[in-house]
């Protein structure tokens, strides 16, 4: 390393930035891991060092983040390649793939949770005394982590930075929750919406389970709208008038997500529709339908 | 990117829950969403059409198989996409198996890249951030992530010290990451 010219530059990324995670790296002395991480990150570190950087990684959250980050860096390097598209028929290969491979569903995040929830109440009331000596444990836990809290504002920063993320991740996972059951809870109705036999033909697939309010409308292949104009989904139900169920515009691809609108209380569908509005929608839909698909 | 919310739900989780599901129309918009950022990257690293198209079959057909191997709590999909492309085209280059596990491979990063215009924007300033970086330290860089070339390697072919290329590598990362962060 003394030999290293650009030794200098080895602080270019820290400068500024005194959240960043490298300054709890610093802080712990974990600093020899530095350059090998970022070689590790691009698949470019071999033999002993690799192996030395991976027992180190087993057992290092700090440096598994900035691993995380690094791929990240790598990431926007990839970038730099944008430019060149895809053939034409590459899409239908892979849809005619997928369409050889239907796939069961398989148990989600949610799910997961719920049954290790389950798992480890059930535990508790087992086995009492691994439960008095996890919360001793947890105590004692509680204790080095105060003082060390003390020790370094920083780190107590970094600390508050992570329990916002984890809120922030029980947010997420609540309304990934909502999503999945929406579209797999078996009293869940699903709405297949297409058009005219124009090709690519657009197609549209609404998600909607009545006891949440919870709709969720995967769309691809739709035509662009003028400007002032945007696509309008309708909830028709079974009685009563069509329901405004959220405006869209597709993107660029003509592809188009909608996730959870406001939506009445209870309400039974019998189908879905679109319809082309002005912008800011309709409280009536304005004719012709350009898409409608009854439930499945 | 396209969509109407309710609720704190991003497009790119929202369409992988659907793809969860068994959905193949999700399936159809991922593609549209992201396969110009796989084929391009792919391409770069492989330098020829039909292998690249090959690359982009194989990682969407491995989202397709195992959609819970994107962990939406740790990232962009884009980024996620981008990166274990660049991973398995660099394997398919060097004619070895698949190094990494997909699941294994968490990928955070800063800007949003989820639309096109997002990605056009953060493609122009990673280019505009490459030239102006001196030029040993960008060959560096882009030998180990478009090559991959390991740091051994690396120092043969430009006859520099290990520690030499190691440093450029990895400030040169660093540099991006500011500049996305500023």
């Amino acid at each position: 390393m003394s030999q290293n010219p650009d030794a200098p530059a080895k602080n270019a990324g820290r400068v500024g930035h005194p959240t960043d995670i490298w300054s709890y790296i610093l802080m712990s002395g974990h600093e020899q891991f530095a350059e090998d991480l970022a070689l590790y990150a691009l698949a470019a570190l071999e033999g002993d060092e690799r192996t030395a950087l991976e027992q180190h990684l087993a057992g290092c959250a700090a440096c598994r983040r900035e691993l995380e980050q690094l791929r990240g860096d790598g990431a926007l390097l990839a970038l730099s390649a944008a430019g060149p598209k895809p053939p034409a028929r590459a899409r239908q290969r892979l849809m005619d793939a997928v369409a050889r491979e239907p796939r069961t569903v398989t148990p989600t995040l949610a799910q997961s949770a719920r049954k290790n929830g389950a798992a480890s109440s059930s535990s508790r009331t087992g086995v009492s005394w691994w439960g008095v000596l996890g919360w001793a444990a947890a105590v004692a836990v509680l204790v080095f982590a105060t003082s060390l809290w003390r020790e370094n504002a920083e780190l107590k920063r970094q600390a508050f930075n992570l329990r916002g993320q984890v809120g922030q991740q029980t947010l997420e996972l609540d309304a990934a929750e909502k999503f999945v059951e929406t579209i797999t809870n078996p009293e869940g109705q699903h709405f297949t919406l297409v058009a005219g036999k124009t090709p690519p033909q657009p197609q549209g697939k609404a998600f909607y389970l009545k006891s949440r309010k919870s709709l969720v409308f995967l769309a691809s292949n739709m035509p662009a709208l003028p400007a002032q104009k945007v696509y309008e989904l309708w909830l028709i139900p079974v009685k009563g008038n069509p329901i405004p169920a959220g405006l869209f515009k597709p993107d660029a691809n003509g592809s188009v997500t909608v996730t959870n609108p406001p939506l009445p209380e209870g309400t039974e569908a019998k189908a879905f529709a679109i319809t082309v509005e002005n912008e800011g929608g309709a409280l009536t839909p304005t004719m012709p339908i350009v898409m409608m698909g009854a439930g499945e | 990117m396209s969509s109407s919310e309710g609720q704190a739900i991003s497009p790119d989780l929202a369409t992988v829950m659907a793809l969860k599901s068994g959905d193949q129309g999700a399936m159809a918009v991922l593609y549209d969403r992201y396969s110009s950022v796989v084929y391009a990257v792919a391409l770069r690293v492989l330098g020829e059409a039909a292998a690249a198209e090959d690359v982009l079959q194989e990682v969407f057909l491995q989202l397709w198989r195992n959609p819970g191997a994107f962990d939406a709590a740790r990232g962009s999909l884009g980024a996620w996409l981008a990166v274990i492309t660049r991973n398995r085209a660099i394997d398919s280059l060097r004619k070895r198996r698949p190094e990494t596990d997909i699941e294994d491979c968490v990928v955070s990063v800063a800007p949003d890249l989820a639309g096109e215009a997002d990605r056009a924007r953060a493609a122009e300033k990673v280019r505009n951030v490459l030239g102006t970086m001196p030029g040993p330290q960008r060959d560096a860089l882009q030998m180990a992530y478009f090559e991959g070339l390991s740091h051994t390697e690396i120092a043969t072919k430009t006859g520099e010290p290990l520690g030499t290329i190691k440093t450029r590598i990895r400030s040169g990362l660093m540099v991006l990451r500011k500049a996305f962060q500023g």
